[in-house]
């Protein structure tokens, strides 16, 4: 259980800057996903919490206390990174128990082994236990790594794309699980990913990053829906939002950019566009089309097919509005 | 340009039968997509059109002529490969030029050609760059780019996205279809990515140990799943299965499942004994009437929609609904399918009963 | 019928099985020669042409471990012979009256061979750790500095290390042996373990320090058993190195530390050197070093090739 603030928190590589003045709070039991792309920052972030890397300016504080100068031990938080974090030298036993035994815990064998036990049932992976590391599957593996956080049982977890080198079916079963286990340890999770499925589906807070600044925060639904400006419009939203120039749809319009998601494209009625290419899904259909020179992307009906080359009539639904510079007008 | 037609192909190693007796003809122009997980045999597939292997028996045959024994060079075929294979001391430029080079043509026409398709690709501004620098997404673009210059008569590409970061790995299968649109060259393809596959492909074979389980567009695939494999493995979230023991007639148009009537297309064939009913998750509605109860897991926002995961008494069930449709966590609802689009397999046979679909509602 | 068109033809295989052969037979006749010559006598030894086919005897060996003086015929008849060695010793009017100093030459070899592998294995990794994972300053130079003790010819720096040895009293010492050999080692064990301890993913060490260890600890418990070949690796190559070094051994040792492999070349018999027993010694010196690679033969392997397949 822990809130995390992080107050104008900058660090620089050289003379790269990998986090920019950032500021943000992390209220206590929050499921929180930094989303960027790669460069953005939100791994430095989350090392920077970590004590795996110094402050170059500003202040962390871990429930009101300053941890800026603390080594990562001291922070008492536990980290899961994308890969590697299992020791191929160890049985799955040895390397779920490898953090309990550690000088900043002071716990008897017994006493291991009951965690150990308990961790490796709420995974599925108590079968395992005495295989060694390097002979598990990506998912088993990952779920250890997990369970090397959980069996330390620490103020706050710390996951770096735990996710990002599985295949997408082990993906979604692991979102939900992750989800399951946030809920049940009520713990505060700080996670960071480029995927925003991953993002959209078990954040109750999104932070978005642009080259180490924090573009918008916001529940997933307040950024799908509410996005201050082009970048996170275009973060959120599969297929993409479409950023046209207003001028290309008649009628009135509240700012020199129009952002269309796919839904808010009306079929029918409004301006010509060409076909180029129809897209079967499965469960969706993407209608891409070449409007005055300008690449949009639509759905239509899953078993709706045009011929390349066709020409349809579009228009806009609800759209929002964008400045020059990208920034939301309405 | 080239149609390819593979026939009766089949290849073991050993006692381990990679790939047994494969048919199916690749038309002119197609981009065609071998899909399948690890070891299901399209690599060894795809290697022996390629003529990377020999097939054990059977033939292939390119623009008519038979080539299963011929070597990969007298073929006119250009591969790429996962892992770019490009030639880390040449740069760029010199890296697409030579199995120009090795054909022995001209400096200037060698120039020329590799002008043309760095201009094609975007790469012109990196021609002179070493290739040890490049990004990702260039170093495959040159690899392409080697492919093109050739002018072959098909291309085999393994997996060529796999070794890209996920977050450019959309926009390079969208780059490269439209590639192909341009250029109309016979393509095959090689994922286990099925959205890739659905994304990108004309056509998919779906295989499974060696096995072609299912060929047909993409769609196709999607909407008449031939085997649970398929259904499991295409869609994400996958198709939804609810095991139920019963004796189904042909020209039946219901099944009952735990007391519940749940209408079916009109079958055409009779089965009995373990069954399983499919249905993918966008075809699930939570309703407040009749219908077979379950208790809502989880919910997953995702923009327009939300997946639900719910438990019934069969098994799990994951539905997609809108997003702004309420489901609470722990709460109970009752389930309806749409009828049209929902399948029945044996489940010792794996395979799908055959309906009378008439017209499906999209 | 071949698998893949890269799977060589059954004739290549053939060809190529064959030139290993033919290598291996041409790399070990030296050695084979070395072997028989220790169980020659003398005479057969040097006979010309050389012979293949003779009759063993243990002589060389007895040669090896034994000082011997010549006995008058009284002598020898009053005192027979006490054992098989004393006896092959008779046929030259001669006894045993104590061990040789092949024994403690021997000892001397194990001592600072192993030694300074120990010490240059150890401060070896210490070293290639703090290269590969911290920010040293001038880390390209230091580096660089460090091979360029390679690129020296010892004999360009053998006067001067005369000259310091006997200055600071380390000639014909142990310590300063091991000191010299490891100095020369150090280089390649550093540049050895950084390629390995660069392999090995950074993760791993932030896992255990927010786990709750500290820098030591997680190098100890998690880098340490995961450089295990590469660290065996290059105790072979340093091993190999103190064991067969001649050039300075000669130089800086002669009665207290001297090494095996100028003790060797100087076994004096009857009439010049005592053949079977130089080539018996040769054959005893290569054993340690030929277990020691077999046993390890496998991270040797990723020792030598580790470069190679390195992305």
């Amino acid at each position: 259980m822990a809130e995390v603030v992080l107050e104008h928190v900058s660090k620089s590589f050289g003379h790269i800057t990998a986090v920019n003045d950032l500021s943000i709070t992390i209220s206590d039991g929050g499921f929180v996903v930094l989303l960027g792309p790669t460069g953005a920052g939100k791994t430095t972030t989350l090392r920077l919490i970590a004590g795996l890397e110094k402050l170059d300016g500003g202040s962390i504080h871990l429930n009101g206390r300053d941890v800026g100068s603390e080594s990562p031990a001291q922070r008492d938080v536990a980290m899961v990174f994308q890969q590697y974090s299992l020791y191929p030298h160890m049985t799955v036993r040895e390397n779920l128990s490898f953090p309990l035994k550690s000088p900043a815990f002071n716990l008897s064998d017994a006493e291991i082994i009951n965690k150990v036990n308990e961790v490796a049932r709420t995974l599925q992976i108590a079968h395992k236990l005495d295989n060694n590391a390097t002979q598990l599957s990506g998912g088993e593996m990952q779920r250890v790594s997990i369970g090397r956080a959980l069996v330390r049982d620490p103020q706050l977890y710390l996951m770096d794309e735990p996710l990002s080198s599985l295949d997408a079916k082990l993906r979604a079963d692991l979102r939900v699980e992750l989800k399951r286990i946030h809920a049940d340890l009520g713990a505060t999770l700080l996670y960071v990913t480029h995927d925003q499925i991953e993002a959209m589906t078990m954040a109750t807070k999104i932070g978005v990053l642009e080259e180490g600044r924090l573009a918008q925060f916001g529940s997933p639904r307040e950024i799908y829906g509410n996005p201050h400006n082009v970048y996170v419009a275009s973060r959120l939203g599969i297929p993409r939002i479409n950023i046209l120039p207003s001028h290309l749809f008649s009628g009135d319009h509240k700012g020199p950019q129009i952002g269309l998601r796919p839904e808010n494209i009306v079929e029918g009625e409004g301006v010509d566009a060409r076909v180029t290419r129809t897209e079967h899904l499965g469960d969706q259909t993407r209608l891409h089309l070449d409007l005055k020179g300008h690449p949009v992307i639509t759905l239509i009906g899953v078993h709706a097919d045009y011929a390349t080359g066709t020409t349809i009539k579009i228009g806009p639904r609800n759209p929002l509005y964008f400045d020059a510079q990208g920034k939301r007008v309405f | 340009m080239a149609e390819i037609v593979v026939q009766n192909v089949r290849k073991t190693f050993g006692d381990f039968v990679a790939v047994s007796d494969s048919s199916f003809t690749v038309q002119d122009g197609e981009f065609f997509v071998l899909l399948g997980p690890s070891g299901c045999g399209k690599t060894t597939t795809l290697r022996m059109i390629a003529g990377l292997e020999v097939p054990t028996s059977g033939q292939i045959f390119l623009d008519g002529a038979e080539v299963s024994q011929t070597r990969p060079s007298e073929r006119d075929i250009a591969f790429v490969f996962q892992m770019f294979a490009l030639y880390p001391h040449m740069n760029v430029r010199k890296n697409i030029a030579y199995p120009l080079v090795s054909q022995g043509l001209s400096r200037a026409v060698v120039r020329a050609k590799v002008d043309e398709v760095a201009q094609i690709l975007g790469i012109d501004h990196i021609l002179d760059n070493p290739v040890s620098g490049l990004s990702g997404g260039d170093r495959q673009r040159v690899a392409l780019g080697r492919a093109i210059v050739r002018n072959p008569k098909a291309f085999m590409m393994d997996e060529p996205l796999g070794a890209l970061d996920a977050e450019f790995r959309e926009s390079m299968a969208e780059e490269l279809r439209s590639l192909h649109d341009r250029m109309g060259a016979t393509t095959v393809y090689v994922t286990h990515d099925q959205l890739e596959a659905m994304q990108m492909g004309d056509k998919i074979i779906v295989m499974n140990h060696g096995v072609i389980e299912q060929f047909g567009t993409p769609q196709e695939i999607y909407d008449y799943p031939a085997s649970l494999f398929v259904a499991d493995f295409i869609g994400s979230p996958s198709m939804n299965f609810l095991p139920f023991q019963g004796t189904v007639r042909k020209g039946a148009t219901q099944v009952l499942i735990d007391k519940h009537t749940i209408a079916i297309p009109e079958l055409l064939e009779d089965a009995d004994g373990e069954l399983i009913l499919g249905v993918r998750p966008e075809h699930v509605f939570l309703t407040k009437n009749s219908g077979l109860p379950a208790k809502v897991i989880a919910t997953e926002y995702l923009g327009t929609s939300q997946i639900v995961t719910l438990e019934t008494a069969k098994s799990e069930i994951k539905a997609r609904i809108d997003a702004d449709q309420c489901a609470d966590t722990g709460g109970t609802v009752q389930l309806e399918f749409h009828s049209p689009a929902i399948s029945i397999f044996n489940e010792a046979s794996g395979r799908a009963l055959q309906f009378d679909r008439g017209l499906m509602a999209g | 019928m071949s698998n893949s068109v890269l799977t060589p033809s059954r004739r290549s295989q053939y060809v190529a099985a064959f030139l290993v052969i033919t290598y291996a037979l041409i790399t070990m006749i030296p050695l084979a020669w070395i072997f028989l010559t220790g169980f020659k006598s003398p005479a057969d030894a040097i006979s010309y042409p050389p012979k293949v086919i003779f009759e063993p005897t243990l002589e060389g060996y007895v040669n090896l471990f034994t000082t011997r003086t010549r006995q008058t015929e009284d002598f020898l008849a009053a005192n027979p012979p006490e054992n098989w060695a004393d006896e092959i010793v008779r046929q030259y009017d001669m006894v045993i009256v104590g061990p040789s100093k092949f024994g403690e030459r021997f000892l001397n070899s194990v001592i600072i061979g192993f030694g300074s592998t120990f010490l240059s294995v150890f401060l070896g990794t210490l070293a290639a750790y703090a290269f590969s994972r911290f920010r040293v300053p001038l880390k390209d130079d230091l580096l660089f500095f460090i091979l360029s003790t390679r690129m020296m010819p010892p004999v360009a720096v053998a006067i001067p290390i005369f000259l310091m040895f006997r200055n600071l009293g380390l000639s014909d010492t142990h310590l300063g042996m091991i000191l010299l050999y490891t100095g020369v080692n150090i280089s390649l064990a550093v540049w050895l373990l950084k390629g390995f301890i660069d392999e090995i993913p950074r993760e791993y060490e932030e896992a255990a320090l927010i786990d709750g260890y500290t820098r030591f600890q997680s190098f100890y418990k998690v880098i340490l058993p995961q450089a295990a070949s590469g660290i065996a690796a290059t105790a072979i190559f340093c091993l190999i190195f103190s064991w067969n070094e001649y050039a300075f051994a000669v130089l800086l040792t002669s009665a207290t530390a001297q090494t095996a492999p100028p003790f060797i070349p100087t076994i004096i018999g009857i009439g010049g050197l005592d053949w079977p027993a130089v080539a018996a010694g040769a054959t005893l010196f290569l054993i340690p070093v030929m277990i020691f690679t077999i046993l390890m033969r496998k991270h040797l392997l990723s020792g030598i090739t580790f470069g190679a397949v390195r992305k």
